[in-house]
């Protein structure tokens, strides 16, 4: 019957030895992937976007569809 | 001291029905919640008095075999040592319950009866919606957010294709 005496010190200092690294690492990962799967895209797409931009294309096709107040359309 | 005495002897509860009495006056009678209890909590182990009060023959020459050495006790006399002044084990007094079926069923009937409540309010209570919901106008809404280029990167104006005026693929 006789069982071992249980752990009565160090309860905080295993758990905290345990989990915080893994913790840490599961943050940086987190950090990573939000950056390589999020960030890094996203100003990548807006960088391809405006590298194709045609101003005066876009401003005049915006034009002729109505949505200005300040400008009138083509031919009025 | 002769009523202290008196008193170990009557035994650990039945303090309550013997009043000491000194000098003239008596002691006022105390109540059976008023002396310290018994009760099975994790956060406090060794309760203030043990759980069997009145012991029979056995567990009273159980009790005086304890007073000598340990080893000599049996494990089921150990045991019936612990069963003495505990009620229920820790394994025993931390296991769950079936509560939580209930809890889950109650917040599925109170859900429940929310959704009829709402779903009779649509009918019952609330006016029509306003114009700004009808197909026509909702077309008109997208063309305009199309001709203003609303999030034309990676959102609305993106996922239309301005050439051949449809969405994109």
């Amino acid at each position: 019957m006789s069982l071992a005496k249980p752990a009565m010190r160090g309860l905080l200092g295993k758990r905290l030895r345990f989990h915080l690294p893994i913790a840490f690492a599961l943050s940086l990962v987190a950090a990573a992937a939000f950056k390589y799967g999020v960030t890094e895209p996203r100003k990548q797409a807006y960088a391809d976007f405006y590298k194709q931009y045609d101003t005066t294309k876009e401003f005049n096709n915006m034009r002729d569809a109505g949505v200005f107040e300040s400008v009138r359309t083509t031919g009025e | 001291m002769l009523a202290t005495r008196a008193l170990s002897l009557v035994g650990k509860r039945a303090i309550s029905t013997s009043i000491c009495v000194r000098g003239e006056h008596g002691v006022a009678k105390v109540d059976d919640y008023a002396l310290p209890a018994y009760f099975d909590r994790r956060e406090n182990p060794l309760p203030d008095v043990q759980f069997v009060t009145e012991l029979s023959a056995v567990q009273k020459s159980l009790k005086e075999k304890e007073k000598g050495s340990w080893a000599t006790l049996s494990n089921e006399e150990k045991i019936a040592l612990y069963r003495i002044s505990f009620k229920q084990s820790f394994a025993e007094m931390n296991e769950g319950t079936k509560e939580w079926k209930s809890v889950i069923a109650g917040m599925f009937f109170f859900i429940g009866m929310t959704g009829l409540v709402v779903l009779w309010q649509r009918k019952f209570v609330y006016g029509p919606v306003p114009p700004t919901f009808e197909s026509e106008w909702k077309e008109k809404e997208v063309q305009r957010m199309l001709d203003m280029r609303i999030n034309p990167v990676e959102g609305f104006s993106a996922k239309w294709d301005y050439e051949n005026k449809e969405w994109k693929k």
